[in-house]
């Protein structure tokens, strides 16, 4: 079962989710092995498939290095819930097809460890652990179409 | 309908009348920014896609500018990829090695912005330009991608904030702390998703050089875009910078009754110098809060401060001194370089003991060329202080103008520029 890793904190910014030493490289298996390192040196160990990374405000600030959206889905994390996400980082999720969820009362109903089930159809979070439900606002449709298209690029291929 | 000058700019991209904020536009976009981390990856993931065109070689910029000249083998690598490209595609203006500087720097020293534009860039600065009466907004590696094959790339316009400048700055007071200033009013996220319109008394009386220090940080404060009105000196910068051919432009103003959605004032003629602690840019309060912090390294550079102006300030407050730290000087562009060369600012640098870097970003984002080691400590004339930013994770940076950068460079220590003016 997928779990959580939770930070509570604000401004998680992209230099702690991928260092600027490490973007010589753009492959997403290398990238991934430093995924959160400036801010939790142990992520990769812990981290399994489909776990999820929940966070405060502002998550993905700082540069628009696509390469932190990478690390993270290159260390298989299924999403990130934040209570707000910074411009560039949520654009190039979305760009990437890549899921994230807006949740301003998931910081405070997942403990670390705890374990999630996200259910994407009925826009909810599933805490396992405490049977709690958390209901969020799924992404806007602009934003879905692009991810079902399974990036940018393939939706704007359509049109070229 | 009443529109400020981003929402005219956007309609204008769109190819619409009027837009409002929330709404969703194609834009077109006028230029590309782009350099050796973001573009690489870009251009591969075109390959793949099979997509080998660029809408338009002329209005793509590239410059190498992170990790130039390359620091290491991946580096290389790097530029060679981004080299290829620009080559096999005929992009007009590639800044080669030698021609290349930071970006943010370049691109309106050779007269590529032009107001009422819609500018973006495979980096998060790419807000410096707004200074110029444009639209500018940073973008990632896919962002990227589709805008070099299309020309067009999906907005949401932003809402405005309107942020109103007040009043002459202070001797040894510089558009630098007047920035860090709003971010530390505002927060980090105080702009997020929106426009940050600057306007007011203050910002006649600075140059180009010094508003773009301004535009450059916006995104510190999480906005889209900056945006500055044209005024004369604008026109007298774009005048001595834009080619023959490329003189034309559309001004846009603000209406009168333009909507915001909010108005914020600041009184910049009773600012102080501004450092922001370690670990945000919002972290800025007066230089008499934090004197006396020990540093072991001063920077200076980068696209918010190593233009000429920013070095010149510095050679005044170095000259007939010694640094009691390391000192880095980074002129941001060849152009830089060769004017601080020119103007004798280099023999300044030299006996004051600094050390002076060629064109690049260096440092500022812990590339190399000045990496911090554990629980060191760096006042630097640039624009982040997150953790990491410039090395070891344990090490700390303090944001600072060139002046108090320079004067905390004599004294090994956080110093009031203000006693060496
Ligand atoms: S100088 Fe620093 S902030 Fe500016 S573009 Fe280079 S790395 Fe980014």
């Amino acid at each position: 079962m997928p779990k959580a890793h939770v930070y509570k904190r604000d401004h998680i910014n992209t230099d702690e989710i991928i260092p600027a030493r490490y973007l010589t490289t753009d492959d997403e298996q290398e990238l991934a092995k430093h995924c959160m390192e400036d801010l939790d040196s142990e992520f990769v160990k812990k981290v399994s498939r489909n776990d999820v990374i929940v966070a405060g405000e502002d998550f993905g600030c700082g540069s628009s290095r696509e390469h932190a959206v990478w690390a993270i889905r290159g260390a298989k994390v299924q999403t990130v819930i934040a209570k707000t996400f910074a411009r560039i980082f949520y654009r190039n999720a979305i760009n990437c097809g890549f899921y994230i969820i807006e949740s301003k009362d998931a910081l405070e109903k997942i403990n670390d460890g705890d374990e999630i089930e996200i259910d994407i159809e009925k826009a909810l979070i599933k805490n396992k652990t405490t049977g709690v439900d958390i209901a969020f606002e799924p992404l806007p449709t602009f934003a879905l179409e692009i991810i079902n298209d399974g990036g940018l690029l393939n939706h704007i291929t359509k049109k070229l | 309908m009443a529109m400020t000058i981003t929402e005219k700019i956007l309609a204008k991209a769109a190819g619409l009348d009027s837009v409002k904020p929330g709404q969703l536009i194609d834009a077109n976009i006028d230029v590309v920014m782009c350099h050796d981390v973001t573009t690489p990856p870009a251009i591969s993931m075109l390959q793949k896609k099979g997509i080998d065109k660029v809408f338009d070689p002329e209005k793509i910029i590239v410059t190498p500018d992170h990790f130039q000249p390359a620091k290491d083998i991946q580096s290389a690598e790097l530029h060679k990829r981004l080299d290829k490209w620009a080559v096999k595609h005929e992009i007009k203006h590639y800044y080669k090695l030698g021609k290349a500087g930071v970006c943010h720097a370049l691109l309106p020293e050779q007269g590529h912005i032009r107001p009422g534009e819609v500018i973006v860039g495979g980096d998060s600065h790419t807000c410096t330009y707004g200074a110029f009466g444009a639209f500018s907004t940073g973008v990632g590696s896919t962002d990227l991608a589709a805008t070099i094959a299309t020309g067009q790339l999906w907005f949401k316009v932003p809402p405005t904030i309107k942020i109103i400048l007040n009043g002459k700055l202070a001797k040894g007071v510089y558009s630098k702390d007047v920035i860090l200033d709003v971010i530390a009013r505002i927060g980090t996220d105080g702009a997020l998703y929106k426009a940050m319109e600057f306007t007011g008394s203050t910002l006649a009386n600075l140059s180009m050089e010094s508003r773009m220090t301004i535009t450059n940080m916006v995104i510190e404060a999480g906005a889209k875009n900056g945006i500055i009105e044209l005024d004369k000196v604008t026109k007298k910068y774009l005048k001595e910078h834009l080619a023959e051919n490329k003189k034309d432009y559309t001004v846009f103003e603000s209406d009168p009754d333009a909507v915001y959605e909010s108005i914020e004032e600041f009184d910049c003629s009773k600012l102080e110098p501004i450092v922001a602690l370690p670990h945000l840019p919002s972290g800025g309060v007066p230089i008499g809060q934090c004197e006396g912090i020990e540093m072991e390294q001063a920077y200076i550079g980068s696209c918010t401060n190593g233009r000429i102006e920013d070095l010149r300030i510095v050679a005044k407050i170095l000259d007939g001194k010694q640094v009691a730290i390391r000192t880095i000087i980074v002129p941001v562009t060849p152009t830089v370089w060769k004017q601080s060369h020119d103007e004798g600012l280099f023999d300044t640098f030299y006996a004051a003991g600094c050390v002076i870097s060629a064109p690049t970003c260096g440092a500022c984002l812990g590339g190399f060329m000045g990496i911090l080691a554990a629980g060191e400590n760096c006042v630097s004339t640039t624009n982040r202080n997150f953790i990491g930013r410039m090395g070891h994770p344990e090490s700390k940076v303090y944001l600072a103008s060139p002046a108090t950068a320079a004067a905390s460079a004599i004294e090994g220590k956080l110093t009031d520029p203000r006693k060496y003016l």
